[in-house]
């Protein structure tokens, strides 16, 4: 049981805008890390920990698509595609120049980055459909042109090995050492966006998001603050790029197509869009839930489903569960798992007294 | 008070000949006004006369067909919206726009956004310099948030508020800029008398206090003719008008404009 002060004074306001202002939000901050950096991956077999580390990795992705989706309010259907420039960004550097991880992940977000500006410039003059429509176009062409420019993605099935990550010249193979390369990654990724979002520009994406008009008679070049969001949407999911390509040791464009940029969308909107939490509660989520299904299916399944379709009904299964869940959120909990989450702690928190 | 009338007073604002056509419908034609600095300076006229296509000219919203601004003695024309906030033009909204996902305090804080620097490494970090900023503006913000009397409101979401206090806000938003000239487009409409003389206050001292050069849209007359030390009056997209209160109250052409409305 937890116990709240009925106050907690805050004698001037920089302790008014700390991150975690209650001593409860610090010892549970505490308590976070003690639980992912010391009990989990002691816990953990090496299956279980190679499913922490793609949703770690899925976290980060998660977190730059709500940056732009949650909280600018302007969609994108190609986060997937910018992934990919990550990915072989890292990957080309690592087979031509033997660079480490801590030069790939920079340069890899940087060159997505780079590549969200060219392709927000025109992308972000329009809104709503034709924007959606604008960056699907941009998930195609990058596509293509990766898959078509044996330059940059290497020739034979336009892919690229990856070696594993070394530190301090120990390589890292088993999924305990990628958990520990991953973790403090998307730990950081987690606490930049937390600053983020409540600096001077996060609160701009916010005003763009409710009230464009009054955001630009405020001073905020709206046009330039878009750019910006894509940018660093962009560079985020560079980022998760490289994540993802050290993880599978290849950079194949096959694995950042179409539908991992919805998965992505779900993961946001599933939970909570504009929420830092939400976002790793979405990424958690949509990463377990193929998990759940085919374990599901497996063992009860198989009892009602021909063994020979089992593997298309799990796949289809999945598409018709995101696809319902999308809808249901989207139209009875907008504000995502995070809020049901909030709902239920605020239950809690007074226990038994309902109110 | 009447250092309007004096020829030498040093000018806030300078529109000339403005004109704006949506379509085929004259919106605003070749309005010329002049707003000397320090003073509240209304603009009147019936539903339609082009009061409010005015101001987003001003404000940048809409690009003049037609004309010149000056504020002082720059010209800002051709400025977009964002430009003209950073040299000290703020307005408010007739049909409030607030960003309803924000807090009070943080509306108020989006007022702070031209005087403030934060890139984007320091928002990330938001360490050493981002911080000492971020504690720098809210001090300022709070002022504002004492002046207006929504202490107990800063938390609150602005979406959640009624309207009165929603008007109120969006005031604070405008002031947080530090505004040399401040825009308000019908600041009083749909409050109630209790309301009214709350804003009413408010305005006076902002111009008092501050000094800041109001243009104010107002149907009121009363307030009207007793806070404002200058009237222009619209019909129909031109100006009819302008003056005293006393002089306007007493032209021909601005009785024949209201009793022709139907006012
Ligand atoms: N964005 C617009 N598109 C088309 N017509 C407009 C637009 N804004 C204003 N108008 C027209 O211009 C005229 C003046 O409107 P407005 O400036 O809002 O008047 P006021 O604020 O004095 O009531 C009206 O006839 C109005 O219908
Ligand atoms: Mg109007």
């Amino acid at each position: 049981m937890y116990f709240r002060q009925s106050g907690y004074y805050k004698t001037n306001y920089k302790s008014d805008m700390a991150l975690l202002p209650l001593p409860i939000g610090q010892a549970t901050a505490i308590g976070y890390a003690l639980l992912f950096f010391v009990i989990l991956p002691l816990a953990f077999d090496e299956y279980l920990l190679s499913i922490v580390n793609i949703a770690a990795i899925a976290v980060v992705g998660a977190l730059g698509l709500n940056i732009l989706l949650g909280y600018t309010g302007q969609i994108s259907i190609g986060h997937g595609a910018f992934m990919s420039v990550g990915a072989y960004t890292a990957a080309n550097m690592a087979k031509y120049l033997d660079a480490p991880f801590w030069l790939t992940l920079p340069a890899g977000g940087l060159m997505a980055a780079l590549i969200g500006v060219i392709v927000g410039m025109p992308s972000l003059r329009v809104k709503g459909l034709y924007l959606a429509i604008a960056t699907l176009a941009a998930q195609f062409i990058i596509e293509w042109i990766l898959n078509h420019t044996p330059v940059i993605s290497g020739g034979i099935q336009a892919s690229i090995e990856m070696p594993r990550p070394e530190i301090f010249g120990v390589v890292l193979e088993t999924q305990a050492e990628l958990y520990f390369f991953i973790l403090p990654i998307t730990a950081l990724a987690i606490i930049a966006t937390f600053n983020l979002v409540r600096s001077r520009i996060g609160r701009a994406f916010i005003a763009i998001r409710d009230q464009d008009v009054a955001a630009e008679i405020i001073g905020i070049n709206v046009y330039r603050y878009k750019l910006l969001a894509f940018a660093i949407s962009s560079f985020y999911a560079g980022v998760t790029g490289v994540l993802y390509t050290y993880y599978f040791g290849i950079a194949n464009y096959e694995a950042f197509q179409l539908p991992i940029s919805i998965d992505y969308l779900a993961m946001c909107i599933i939970g909570g869009l504009g929420s830092v939490m939400g976002s790793v509660y979405g990424a958690v989520f949509v990463t377990l839930l193929p998990i759940v299904i085919r374990f599901f299916m497996e063992t009860v399944g198989v009892f009602f489903v021909d063994g020979n379709y089992l593997a298309q009904v799990i796949a289809q299964m999945r598409l018709i569960l995101f696809g319902g869940l999308i809808i249901v959120f989207l139209v009875v909990e907008p504000e995502g798992l995070n809020k049901l989450w909030q709902n239920i702690r605020n239950y809690f928190r007074v226990w038994p007294f309902s109110y | 008070m009447s250092d309007g009338a004096n020829g030498s007073a040093e000018i806030a604002l300078r529109v000339e000949n403005l004109s704006k056509n949506f379509g085929g419908v004259k919106a605003v034609g070749d309005v010329s006004v002049t707003v000397p600095k320090g003073l509240i300076y209304a603009i009147i006229g019936p539903n339609g006369a082009g009061k409010t296509t005015l101001l987003n000219m001003i404000s940048g919203f809409y690009a003049p067909d037609q004309g010149s601004i000056h504020l002082g003695n720059e010209d800002i024309t051709r400025l977009n919206p964002a430009n003209r906030a950073t040299k000290g033009i703020a307005r408010t909204f007739q049909n409030i726009a607030l960003f309803n996902g924000l807090t009070v305090l943080d509306n108020l804080m989006m007022g702070r956004h031209v005087h403030m620097k934060a890139g984007v490494l320091a928002s990330f970090l938001y360490w050493g310099k981002a911080q000492r900023e971020e504690v720098e503006h809210r001090r300022r913000v709070e002022e504002i948030i004492d002046f207006l009397k929504l202490s107990d409101l800063r938390r609150e979401p602005t979406g959640a508020l009624a309207y009165g206090l929603r008007k109120r806000v969006e005031l604070g938003r405008a002031l947080a800029v530090e505004p040399s000239l401040l825009l308000l487009d019908e600041p009083m409409a749909g409050m109630n008398q209790e309301e009214k003389e709350d804003m009413v206050r408010y305005v006076l001292d902002v111009n008092g206090e501050f000094g800041t050069t109001i243009v104010l849209i107002e149907h009121d007359m009363g307030v009207i003719m007793d806070i404002s030390d200058r009237i222009a009056v619209l019909d129909q997209g031109s100006k009819i008008a302008d003056g005293t209160p006393d002089e306007v109250r007493n032209n021909p052409q601005v009785i024949e404009a209201y009793l022709g409305s139907g006012h």
